[in-house]
């Protein structure tokens, strides 16, 4: 075969993987209606999260978030996620709601975490639920993530 | 399959393999546990006061201020996928403002291997119990105890345990000069 068919060839392969794997990806995202679904914990602060555990996320607009549930949340501004337990929940009438955070390992709550002047969360800064969790299989992706390009690409979490 | 190296890479990658499945087959097994139970929650002396809330909103909020009584045998909920249970204990209750409210007043965390029988007599509540706004008195409050199953690999569950109470607050603010147990923290 002309080497420039076998090139071709094996590129077409490769990008046939990649495109798989990025569909495969997609539609996690679409089937749990949540920007990050799988998140790799960073931090061991949290009481039972350890380094390198897999977080399954989702974010279903029917099911409610109420005091106990683990939430992940971006603060503006900030790249990086957090996982947290909600300690309060204030419901309003016409439907809005407002939350406060807190490790459970920490003594005070997270509104020394959130933006300045910001005293709760809103609906919108919740990315999702905590569903279930796998252990120690992210410490690959920990791993590549020390190289510079790849940090921004991978998905990360900081307890 | 000679070189060290080779050998090494097969049985490095059999290892994750093994486990993976293995990790999936404890997922499995307790997927369908319920892990329900019942526990005894007691409100004692509860009182409110108006003071403000310089943790939040810097306005005058209402405190609810309660001691608590509890008792739970938490031995059955352990099973093999379960590595440690996260209890904790929420009011709940309805204001004018707000028609949902919830806020967490104690929690615990018990590993295995601990104690899992719990008493407790007329503890102080971890946190305290701002509401937001001051529509405390006079208010039905509901507390029901739930548990977080953290498990070693599997969905992570909330369970509300059977035996909620409920309490209300009296209708009238205590003046600040009548002695009461404050909140551990405060001390």
């Amino acid at each position: 075969m002309h080497w420039s068919r076998k090139l071709i060839s094996r590129l077409l392969r490769y990008a046939i993987v990649i495109s798989t794997l990025l569909m495969l990806w997609k539609s996690l995202i679409l089937a749990t209606n949540c920007s990050q679904p799988i998140l790799v914990v960073l931090s061991g602060g949290y009481s039972f999260h350890n380094l390198g555990d897999l977080l399954f996320v989702t974010n279903y607009p029917a099911d409610s978030i109420r005091a106990g549930d683990v939430v992940v949340f971006r603060i503006e501004g900030r790249f990086i996620p957090i996982v947290h337990r909600v300690i309060r929940v204030h419901e309003r009438e016409d439907g809005y709601v407002k939350f406060l955070t807190k490790g459970d390992g920490n003594s005070v709550d997270d509104r020394g975490l959130y933006s300045v002047g910001q005293l709760w969360l809103e609906r919108e800064q919740i990315v999702g639920k905590v569903k279930g969790y796998f252990p120690y299989l992210g410490l690959f992706i920990i791993l590549l993530s020390n190289l510079p390009l790849l940090d921004r690409l991978l998905l990360r979490v900081v307890t | 399959m000679h070189s060290f190296l080779s050998r090494a890479n097969t049985l490095f990658a059999f290892t994750i393999t093994v486990l993976a499945v293995l990790t999936t087959g404890v997922f499995i097994s307790t997927f369908f546990e319920e892990y329900r139970g019942t526990v005894s929650i007691g409100a004692v002396r509860p009182i409110v006061k108006h003071m403000t809330d310089f943790s939040a909103n810097r306005k005058k909020n209402d405190l609810g201020v309660l001691q608590l009584t509890l008792d739970m045998d938490l031995n059955p909920l352990f099973d093999w996928n379960v590595k440690q249970l996260f209890l904790y204990l929420v009011a709940e209750y309805v204001t004018p403002a707000n028609t949902l409210n919830q806020v967490v007043l104690w929690d615990k965390i018990v590993r295995r291997g601990e104690e899992a029988r719990l008493t407790f007599h007329e503890i102080a509540t971890k946190y305290y119990f701002w509401d937001d706004g001051e529509h405390l008195r006079s208010n039905n409050v509901t507390l029901s105890l739930n548990w977080n199953i953290i498990s070693n690999a599997g969905r992570l569950m909330h369970v509300r345990a059977n035996g909620s109470t409920s309490f209300v607050f009296p209708d009238q603010y205590i003046t600040s000069r009548t002695a009461s147990p404050k909140p551990t923290g405060q001390q």
